[in-house]
């Protein structure tokens, strides 16, 4: 049977990839942004395993909630992303350097 | 190995595959549809785990809607393919490094430690007629309003946010400013002068 | 009877001249030359009637020794720094020769300083140092006494560079105010370590517990139980060094000569430089609890005496061979004390007080009158146009090689005896030096005396032509001081030594007291002369004025001979033993070097650069390097927050493992 051992294992390594995917990206803000939906989609996971595991539904109603969040966030994000090529013309990561200290 | 146990492996596998393709593509498109995937073996996943509802909100809200603009925007940005292309960073090694420490610690914990739960014992199924639907209705508009209202109110600042990050002036276009025209006051419109009376000739 | 000494007629004993040097210091050019002098010679006449008035009723009147406080300056900490007057048969004494001298002094000023611009300048500065001489000897703590001795060495410079537009001038008295400052820095130490291991400043406090502090050793020098006292000491004594100008910090006093010549009679011959041996006389608690010191004391004395002596013989300046002479006078007193006989050194400083002033201001009068030559060499045959003169010197010289009778004598003649029977270690050194002291001393003595007044005129025709002798407001001083000079060895010798006169103000061991020891064959004063023709000084004083009678006026040109003989001695003896050269050669660029590489390396390089300036620039420094995280590259800020995110990860992991 499918344990909350196998479920949290496989969020964490969907954690890791995404913030594998942070780390080695340098050329695509839109990737970033992707990356961080899989984030989010592993903290999902966690939840939906301990709603089943321990038969509450709080969880599933936290996942609703991480759902919207994450859909408006890549909403506004995205939004940014246009913007910021409107001005620059590009979107490499390497080249939105100008908060720089 | 039961076939709930069998089907988990596979989605999972195809999970990890895809998440490795949406960071591993050169092309930034091969990547939202990866990503696609990888949200679809989720949702296929959640239906393993009980969770309905959520699993076809994941396809039709997530996939539908958010994957679909991402995939506008990318094909909207004209981005130069061949730049792209460029090779990792010379920081590749390190991040793969700290993503098996990531994982370990997660594992470490999962596996090692006493989360207060026995996690290698299989959950009992809910009853067959049970209707997840419904249950996250009775909980949601009872216990949780208060914050369904407010991530109402965050999706209507997202929108509006979003519009107007991105709307743009058109050039040439006559526009009334209600706000200038309010604030107008007599001294910018009317001079009064005062003049000589002339005689009639 | 027994009465007690009025505070308020003792307060007015220093503080008379102070009032009038203020008077002629500053309104003398309002109140003019007469009065200025007039002012200060009465006050210091005032202050000498008072002094014996004092005398009178401490010996005669049977009065008690007053030890009181006049003003408290402050109290810190337990500390009391006060004002006070201790006034015992030592004080007194030192009261009555100072006063004494210093009005000797005026008077003679009037003559001698009769053509200088600066008259009432003179008086304000001699008057002023009369206060500071008497503050120091009336002194019941080591504060005022601090304060004394700073104030002497203060006026003395400001005289001996009283010509000050002189260049040797100002060069010898910055010499002699550093040297004294080399000593007053052990004086300085010395009191500090008094204050240390007693708690206080106050005489009587101090000597009471000296007893409790002999077994007491002094932390990171040397464990050995006395060392304590031992250090204060020789600190204390290494300030009598610079004062009363021992070796090795004798080199400012044959400077010091550039001053006017009434200031060597007052200063370098009677009072100031003997305010060392009455500092060390003074503390004779302490030192009788430390041989070390003593020992010490008793070697640089005897050395001091022997050497400066031979460094007299050469020089042709008049003031600097009686200075030289000074210089071993003083060697014999510091001697005396350092054989614990406090009273014969006190005894010789009086008498030594009296002749050699008179010398000096006889000195004075031949230079007067020889229109500012002092150079011997261009002297001779004076004893016919001086008279007066000529006879006190004579007297003042007898008295000095210690002539049965003379003062000089009979304390000279005390120091040898306790000296020789003294059991300190470094007695017979002593003993030989001194003894050799005695042919030294009359040998550079009668050498002037010959050269100055005998034998045939080497007057230059200018001199000869302008010669006039000086009028008597110079020669009565000449004639008050030889009375002494002849009379109160004798008189004085017997109450002094042997009639308890001291004792409440010295303190002797029994076992080191050789004075007690020669008292037992003590058969008076007139007997003591008597028996000096049966003893080796005086037949060694007469072996000295011979030679010089031999080498002055019979055979001059054996002078020379011998000079050419012995080159390699002549050259020693003509650079001082080289003290002046190491000082200015080795000790003066040392220290020049290390306040230049205290400036360089510590104020410049460590200070400056590496603290002050260093502290900001590593903080420039580091804020650079933080600088470098704010990047502006998103991919740098994630990477950073994934590797805390992992750290604290890893944190809390360990956390819960241990816990």
């Amino acid at each position: 049977m499918i344990t909350l051992a196998h479920t949290l294992t496989l969020s964490a390594v969907l954690f890791s990839l995404s913030v594998a995917g942070i780390f080695l990206n340098r050329k695509n803000v839109l990737l970033l942004l992707m990356c961080i939906e899989l984030l989010l989609l592993a903290a999902n996971f966690n939840f939906i395993a301990f709603s089943r595991y321990l038969h509450q539904l709080d969880g599933q109603i936290f996942v609703f909630f991480v759902l919207t969040v994450a859909a408006a966030e890549a909403a506004i994000g995205l939004a940014i992303v246009v913007v910021l090529f409107r001005d620059r013309r590009t979107i490499d990561v390497e080249e939105l350097n100008r908060l720089e200290g | 190995m039961t076939l709930p146990l069998f089907l988990f492996y596979c989605f999972a596998a195809i999970l990890v595959c895809a998440a490795l393709g949406v960071i591993v593509s050169r092309n930034t498109v091969y990547s939202a549809l990866s990503l696609v995937m990888c949200f679809v073996t989720s949702a296929a996943i959640w239906l393993l785990l009980e969770a309905e509802f959520l699993a076809l909100v994941l396809v039709l809200v997530y996939v539908g809607a958010v994957m679909v603009l991402f995939l506008f925007v990318v094909m909207m940005l004209d981005v130069d393919v061949e730049k792209l292309r460029a090779g990792f960073t010379r920081f590749a090694w390190l991040g793969w490094i700290i993503a098996a420490v990531v994982v370990f610690e997660i594992v470490g914990v999962v596996l090692g430690r006493k989360l207060g739960v026995d996690v290698t014992r299989p959950s009992i199924p809910v009853a067959a007629n049970a209707s997840n639907t419904t249950e996250l209705g009775v909980l949601l508009y009872s216990h949780y309003v208060y914050p369904f209202e407010i991530a109402a109110m965050l999706l209507l600042v997202a929108i509006v946010a979003a519009i107007a990050l991105t709307h743009r002036h058109r050039q040439g276009l006559k526009v009334q400013d209600i706000s200038r025209q309010v604030a107008v006051r007599a001294s910018d419109r009317v001079r009064l002068v005062k003049m000589e009376a002339t005689q009639r000739k | 009877m027994n009465s007690t000494l009025n505070p308020t007629l003792l307060a007015s004993i220093p503080l008379l001249p102070l009032a009038a040097a203020l008077l002629a210091g500053l309104a003398g050019k309002t109140i003019g030359r007469a009065a200025s002098a007039a002012v200060a010679i009465t006050g210091v006449a005032f202050a000498c009637a008072l002094s014996c008035v004092v005398l009178l009723q401490l010996t005669a009147g049977h009065a008690a020794d007053y030890d009181g406080t006049l003003y408290t300056w402050l109290v810190t900490d337990g500390v009391h720094m006060q004002v006070g007057f201790l006034v015992d048969h030592l004080t007194v004494l030192m009261m009555v020769v100072v006063t004494f001298v210093s009005l000797c002094v005026h008077v003679y000023t009037i003559g001698y300083m009769h053509d200088d611009p600066g008259y009432q300048r003179f008086f304000a500065y001699i008057s002023l140092f009369t206060f500071a001489m008497l503050m120091l000897v009336m002194s019941n703590n080591f504060m005022q006494l601090f304060f004394g001795w700073e104030a002497v060495g203060v006026v003395s410079y400001l005289l001996i560079g009283f010509w000050f537009t002189r260049p040797s001038a100002i060069f010898a008295n910055l010499k002699a105010f550093l040297v004294n400052r080399v000593g007053d820095f052990g004086f300085l130490l010395g009191i500090a370590a008094v204050l240390y291991y007693t708690g206080s400043l106050d005489y009587h406090t101090v000597f009471a517990a000296a007893p409790t502090i002999v077994a007491k050793s002094v932390p990171f020098v040397s464990a050995q139980p006395g060392s304590a006292i031992t250090l204060i000491c020789v600190c204390l004594f290494i300030g009598a060094m610079g004062k009363s100008a021992q070796m090795p910090l004798h080199v400012w006093l044959p400077d010091s000569m550039e001053g006017p010549t009434p200031i060597s009679a007052l200063i370098h011959a009677a009072t100031m430089v003997t305010a060392g041996i009455f500092m060390v006389a003074r503390m004779s608690p302490l030192f009788e609890l430390s041989q070390t010191a003593l020992s010490l004391v008793l070697i640089i004395g005897a050395s001091t005496a022997l050497f400066m002596g031979l460094l007299g013989i050469i020089n042709n300046d008049i003031k600097r061979v009686i200075a030289y002479s000074t210089l071993s006078q003083l060697g014999y007193m510091t001697a005396g004390l350092g054989a614990s006989a406090y009273s014969v050194a006190i005894f010789h400083l009086m008498t030594h007080a009296f002749f050699k002033a008179l010398l000096f201001l006889a000195a004075g009068a031949v230079i007067i009158a020889m229109h500012h030559e002092q150079d011997m060499r261009k002297m001779g045959g004076l004893r016919h146009r001086m008279p007066v003169t000529y006879w006190t010197a004579m007297i003042g010289s007898l008295a000095l090689i210690g002539t049965p009778f003379f003062s000089g004598f009979f304390s000279k003649d005390a120091l040898l005896d306790v000296i020789h029977a003294s059991r300190h270690w470094g007695s017979t050194y002593a003993y030989w030096c001194v003894l050799l002291g005695l042919f030294v001393t009359a040998l550079y003595t009668f050498r002037m005396m010959f050269l100055t007044f005998h034998g045939e005129e080497r007057l230059d025709h200018h001199t000869a032509e302008h010669f006039h002798d000086v009028g008597w407001d110079m020669k009565a001083p000449l004639v008050a001081l030889a009375i002494p000079s002849l009379l109160i060895g004798w008189l004085t010798i017997d109450p002094l030594l042997f009639g308890g006169f001291f004792n409440d103000a010295i303190r002797v061991l029994p076992e080191q007291n050789m004075v007690a020891e020669m008292a037992r064959t003590w058969h008076g004063a007139t007997n003591f002369a008597f028996g000096a023709f049966r003893s080796l000084p005086m037949y060694i004083a007469a072996a000295g004025v011979a030679t010089a009678w031999v080498f002055v006026l019979w055979r001059p040109q054996w002078g020379d001979a011998v000079r050419a003989r012995f080159a390699a001695v002549n050259v020693i003896l003509d650079n001082k033993f080289y003290f002046d050269w190491i000082n200015e050669n080795v000790l003066a660029p040392l220290a020049r070097g290390v306040g230049y590489l205290l400036w360089r390396a510590g104020d410049q390089a460590i200070i400056d650069t590496t603290a002050v300036n260093g502290s900001a620039d590593t903080i420039g420094w580091l804020a650079g390097v933080t600088r470098r995280m704010q990047s502006g590259f998103l991919y740098s800020y994630a990477f950073w927050m994934i590797i805390g995110l992992a750290a604290l990860l890893g944190w809390f992991l360990s956390g819960l493992s241990g816990s």
